[in-house]
């Protein structure tokens, strides 16, 4: 079995940031491996090693910039990644569902896997549905949310646990071919070991442009346009403890007793 | 083609709370589309559901009868059949997991404009969507062109819509093809223990600031001087660090102290959604703009492993 891993670069802010029109300036952004991706690309990893999958193979839309982190993926122990990107995307400020699902789709089709894990959700747009709108392109089956996979080769059935709220696990089976949408929690992510990190060097990062994807400008043609960003409005009125590190946990202290759980 | 159409949900016999907070968003928005607001409920008791769906301001109620439980199959082909017969301007369901796990489906097929885990929407001449980014320290507005949308709403975003309705019920034949390619087999608790956290009255709770395993340690030694209940942030249990059933959040347990201390708690949607009902929320925490800080009562800007030795002292010394 084939397993696609769909693995993005986030962004994270910094503590003090600022906004620069409906974008945070660059200045103020740290990327990294999407955290629900790791788990997605330890599971697949992990199918290898249990002997399930013969390959592990990422796809990540992204910029150059983006391969720092493939490279943390593959030093994780996937085979190889393609990365998409086209200088038309250079200017789309929000890559909506819509587009990832067409650019993803195209890549899944050339490879043909059998099953796809992508993350839950992405940290920083948080759409938390690419994994199952891209289920719905390909015509393939899907499960959302899911905390344990267990899965049978013989059967080519994945018999999985969604996450619902509130402590309570749904029990499903899925058929091949699917796309599984992978939440934290379901392993352990490894750290790249140095042999890892020195092996990823030489693994092969395939760049793909729209035209290699056989797609032209219309697959990436939004409905969704970003009019603006801003900080979001304080719902209390905090009281934020003014001082050292003494003074504060001394006011704190005072309102802990005042409220009547310490003494 | 101005209607809205909002799909409500249920669980285990019950209707969870966000049906109601669909209907008051839907009860919003068609009156800003000058629409009419259909309501839709699948599977399970839906006579009674609908019964309970009947608030104020929702004009038509349609029940499909198939199976008990959630399955995404399922929904996804009532709501795209119910959605080819009403035509709707707007499809509403909730951000929940199991609107995740069909909504995305429903808005490719159809090719309905997506945007997920909206907290405002506003319609003039077209669709507004304000939704949040980089674990909700910005928020953003955004205009959802095409001709038709789908929208998925927060949880507790909304008000429970209220009142009697006098909407019209009926059943919908959606002809469902029951032969789905995935299989709900069950269920399962988890986070079940010795310990409840959702009875305490002092929660000191933890989240990744702490870093490492061992930093613990200073946390339960002010547990341990103030008598408090300690709890965490999901990655702390992800880690395995502490049990699943110290959890607080979306998946893991609701909890309303008196005081509940978050430390090195970020504030993202899924954790809040277990704590918002504390009586006083004291925050601390590095990042000034972490989310936390807009919910809280109290708070610290500060390190926790400076600020948290001072604390102990306060109680021990
Ligand atoms: C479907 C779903 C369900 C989920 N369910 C839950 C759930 O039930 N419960 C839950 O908690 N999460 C849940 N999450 C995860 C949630 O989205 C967040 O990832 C998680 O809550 C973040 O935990 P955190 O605040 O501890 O970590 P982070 O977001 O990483 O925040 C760490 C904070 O610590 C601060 N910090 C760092 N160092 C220090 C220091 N020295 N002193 C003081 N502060 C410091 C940082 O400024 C930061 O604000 C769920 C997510 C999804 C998608
Ligand atoms: N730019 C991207 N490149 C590769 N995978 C992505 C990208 N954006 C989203 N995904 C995948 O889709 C998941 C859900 O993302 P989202 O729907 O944006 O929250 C992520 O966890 C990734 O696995």
């Amino acid at each position: 079995m084939k397993v696609l891993v769909t693995v993005k670069e986030v962004a994270e802010v910094a503590d003090d940031f600022e906004i620069e029109g409906t974008e945070v300036d660059e200045r103020y952004l740290e990327y990294d491996l999407n955290e629900w991706d790791d788990y997605a690309v330890e599971e697949a990893v992990q199918l290898k090693e249990d002997g399930p999958a013969e390959e592990v193979v990422t796809v990540t839309i992204g910029p150059e910039r983006s391969e720092e982190t493939i490279r943390m993926a593959l030093a994780k122990g996937a085979d190889r990644a393609v990365r998409v990107w086209d200088d038309a995307l250079e200017d789309v400020d929000l890559l909506d569902v819509e587009t990832k699902t067409n650019l993803l789709q195209s890549v899944v089709e050339e490879e043909d896997p059998d099953l796809v894990l992508t993350g839950v959700q992405a940290g920083d747009d948080a759409f938390g549905a690419t994994g199952v709108s891209l289920a719905d392109e390909l015509g393939f089956q899907w499960g959302a949310v899911v905390n344990a996979l267990d899965y049978d080769a013989d059967e080519e059935v994945a018999h999985v646990h969604r996450e619902l709220e509130g402590g309570v696990e749904e029990l499903t089976d899925i058929e091949m071919p699917a796309v599984l949408t992978i939440q934290t929690g379901i392993n352990e992510p490894r750290y790249a070991s140095l042999r890892g990190i020195r092996q990823a060097q030489s693994k092969e990062i395939a760049p793909k442009s729209l035209d290699d994807l056989g797609l032209d400008a219309g697959a990436i043609e939004s409905d969704l346009d970003l009019t603006s960003m801003y900080e979001p409005e304080s719902e209390s009125d905090v009281e934020i403890f003014e001082g050292d590190a003494g003074e504060t946990a001394g006011k704190l202290a005072e309102v802990l007793r005042e409220k009547g759980v310490a003494e | 083609m101005s209607d809205v159409l909002a799909v409500t949900e249920h669980r285990r016999g019950e209707l969870r709370d966000v049906s109601f907070e669909v209907i008051t968003a839907g009860r919003e928005l068609a009156a800003e589309t000058g629409g009419e607001l259909h309501v839709a409920v699948i599977g399970g008791d839906t006579e009674s559901f609908a019964d309970s769906l009947n608030r104020e301001g929702v004009d038509a109620i349609h029940t499909v009868s198939e199976g008990e439980e959630f399955n995404h199959d399922i929904y996804a082909q009532a709501v795209e059949a119910l959605h080819a017969e009403l035509d709707p301007e707007v499809l509403l369901t909730p951000n929940s997991v199991n609107g995740l796990d069909y909504a995305p489906a429903v808005a490719n097929s159809l090719d309905l404009s997506l945007a997920t885990d909206a907290v405002d929407l506003d319609y003039d001449d077209g669709l507004t969507v304000t939704r949040e980014m980089y674990g909700s320290k910005v928020e953003t507005t955004i205009e959802v062109g095409g001709d038709q949308q789908a929208v998925t709403i927060r949880g507790a975003e909304w008000p429970a819509a209220e009142g009697v309705g006098d909407a019209e019920v009926s059943e919908f034949d959606a002809d469902i093809d029951t032969d789905t390619g995935s299989t709900v087999t069950g269920f399962e608790e988890v986070g079940g223990g010795d310990v409840d956290i959702s009875e305490a009255d002092f929660i000191v709770s933890i989240g990744r600031g702490i870093e490492e395993e061992e930093n613990l340690d200073l946390i339960r030694d002010l547990v341990d001087a103030t008598d408090a209940t300690l709890a965490s942030s999901r990655p702390i249990v992800d880690n395995g660090w502490l049990p699943k059933n110290r959890q607080v959040g979306q998946s893991g347990k609701v909890v309303t102290p008196t005081v509940y201390l978050a430390i090195g708690i970020s504030g993202a949607v899924q954790h809040v959604a277990g704590m918002k009902g504390a009586d006083n929320i004291i925050a601390i925490n590095t990042d000034p703009n972490a989310p936390i800080f807009d919910i809280a009562d109290y708070g610290i800007v500060g390190d926790l492993f400076e600020v948290v030795p001072e604390l102990i002292e306060q109680f021990e010394g």
